[in-house]
């Protein structure tokens, strides 16, 4: 593992300016943390605490209004919070995942071509790519006589599956996780968490918003608290950051 | 807090990972008809293999610059390149008609949201995508049916219909002949106005399904103008805004819908059932 920290948080500052409401809505200011290789860090706080948003906001489809987000890519490092659009696009396609607890799909395309996606844009043909899908779509516990089927006609249950079959299906450095559980049966929780340990192990960083922390107890290395604005490892020691 | 919402502020940074230069760039475009002014100082990058939507109300000059890009037209003033093999730099609005005729027919496709003006009605269909080869410079009768065969297959057109004349074909039957005929010569760029504006829901989906496969399997690199922002969103990796004719925003696509900067963006995301 290297012990240069993957991911540097410094000062991340969000605020929306809704133009209808002529206000400024302040989601979080002057966030900053460490994230190293193989570490899951999981962000705690009630609703409205700014938790999705600060994912969003390392994920960049919410643009920061201030500080930096320092990210040691296989191409460089660099700040995601003030990188070019480009430049993002191509580490959302190389190297950094997220998972929502919604699965925004095209219309009229199959369960296994949703989730074979990610790998075909890769280059891997497309017998090997749908062989994974239906392993993946297996392991989450989506029935075989769904896999050519479209996800629109699914329970919110079984879209969350396809969900994570795709988002999980390449191994990436950075994984963000919105919410993952939401909707899951126990089956497809612990197909998670087993997937999730794997690529921990394999050294890939994640970030979390668990509605349940306790699905995933076991992986937690570190908890940053949006309400009390202190961070603390898996031993309880806790140290004041700068929130 | 304040925040900075000039057009400078909106223009990210320059890329810095990304090791391909741009397909497409244009730079300070304008163009005036009489006392409108379509197009004001737009600037527009496209890099190889994204699919860049361009979103904004009726009047906002978005078709008005993809005709641009087709060399249809030429603007007051501005610059235009394509980054193409075997190609120098320069200004593409520079070249003759006969030299714009030319570059559209080997490197650029285009579907039009009205058939008539892409598509010779009454001429069969892989007779329309066989014209695409023909300026090109293909003669062979076998070779021209072969690859219309194979543009219209890739277009998903039912082959057992390949002689029919688009007329007697249905919206989106047609919108995959022009996309058959679009794509004929491996396009470096495909420029796509409103394909699936008019088409009812289920074969809009198979349509951009279709459009997102080409992306995919071919690489290639698309121009998508819709005022249908859900069609920008499912297919779309970035998007400009604009309005009266200029580009008020730019960014990543779900930034754009998820995180609008401009009041204009703002009320338009708003404003999508």
């Amino acid at each position: 593992m290297n012990s240069t920290p993957l991911l540097r948080v410094d000062g991340l500052t969000k605020t929306f300016r809704m133009y209808h409401l002529d206000s400024m809505l302040h989601a979080f200011e002057g966030v900053s943390f460490d994230l190293f290789e193989g570490e899951f860090l999981l962000l705690r706080g009630h609703n409205g605490a700014g938790k999705s948003t600060l994912l969003r906001t390392i994920w960049r489809s919410y643009l920061p209004v201030g500080g930096h987000v320092w990210y040691r890519s296989n191409h460089g490092e660099i700040d995601l919070a003030n990188a070019a659009d480009v430049d993002i696009a191509l580490l959302r396609r190389e190297e950094i995942g997220f998972v929502t607890q919604f699965l925004n799909a095209r219309p009229r395309v199959a369960a296994q071509d949703i989730v074979a996606e990610p790998l075909l844009l890769a280059g891997t043909s497309q017998a090997e790519a749908l062989d994974q899908a239906r392993h993946w779509l297996d392991q989450f516990g989506v029935r075989p006589e769904l896999w050519r089927a479209y996800p629109s006609t699914f329970s919110g249950g079984e879209q969350q599956k396809v969900n994570l079959a795709r988002a999980l299906i390449l191994p990436q450095k950075l994984l963000l996780l919105d919410e993952p559980t939401a909707s899951l049966d126990v089956g497809a929780r612990a197909a998670l968490v087993r997937r999730l340990s794997d690529l921990k192990a394999q050294g890939v960083a994640i970030i979390g918003v668990f509605h349940h922390p306790g699905d995933v107890a076991q992986l937690i290395d570190r908890e940053i608290n949006l309400n009390t604005k202190v961070v603390a490892d898996q031993s309880e020691e806790e140290e004041n950051v700068a929130l | 807090m304040s925040l900075d919402m000039s057009p400078a502020a909106l223009t990210r940074a320059e890329p810095r990972l990304m090791r391909a230069e741009p397909l497409l760039t244009m730079r300070d475009i304008s163009k005036t008809y009489g006392d409108v002014r379509a197009l004001r100082h737009v600037d527009a990058t496209v890099y190889p293999g994204e699919v860049m939507g361009i979103v904004g109300e009726s009047g906002s000059g978005k078709s008005t610059l993809l005709r641009m890009m087709n060399l249809e037209d030429t603007p007051d003033s501005g610059d235009y390149s394509l980054r193409l093999p075997n190609r120098e730099d320069g200004n593409l609005f520079d070249l003759t008609r006969y030299e714009r005729r030319m570059l559209c027919a080997r490197h650029i496709g285009i579907v039009y949201q009205n058939p008539h003006l892409g598509l010779l009605m009454k001429h069969s269909s892989s007779g329309n995508v066989a014209e695409r080869l023909l300026i090109a410079g293909e003669r062979s009768f076998d070779v021209l049916r072969a690859k219309a065969r194979e543009a219209l297959d890739a277009s998903e057109f039912p082959l057992s219909r390949m002689d029919a004349r688009p007329i007697e074909l249905s919206g989106g039957m047609q919108q995959r002949v022009q996309l058959a005929k679009a794509i004929a010569l491996e396009p470096a760029l495909l420029l796509l106005d409103e394909p699936t504006t008019g088409l009812d829901v289920s074969v809009q989906a198979l349509v951009l399904d279709t459009l997102k496969r080409l992306q995919r399997d071919r690489k290639i690199t698309m121009v998508l103008v819709s005022h249908d922002l859900g069609v920008i969103r499912t297919m779309a990796d970035r998007v400009m805004v604009m309005r009266h004719g200029e580009v008020v925003e730019q960014g990543l696509a779900d930034q754009v819908f998820q995180d609008p900067q401009h009041p204009y963006t703002q009320q338009l995301v708003h404003a999508k059932l």
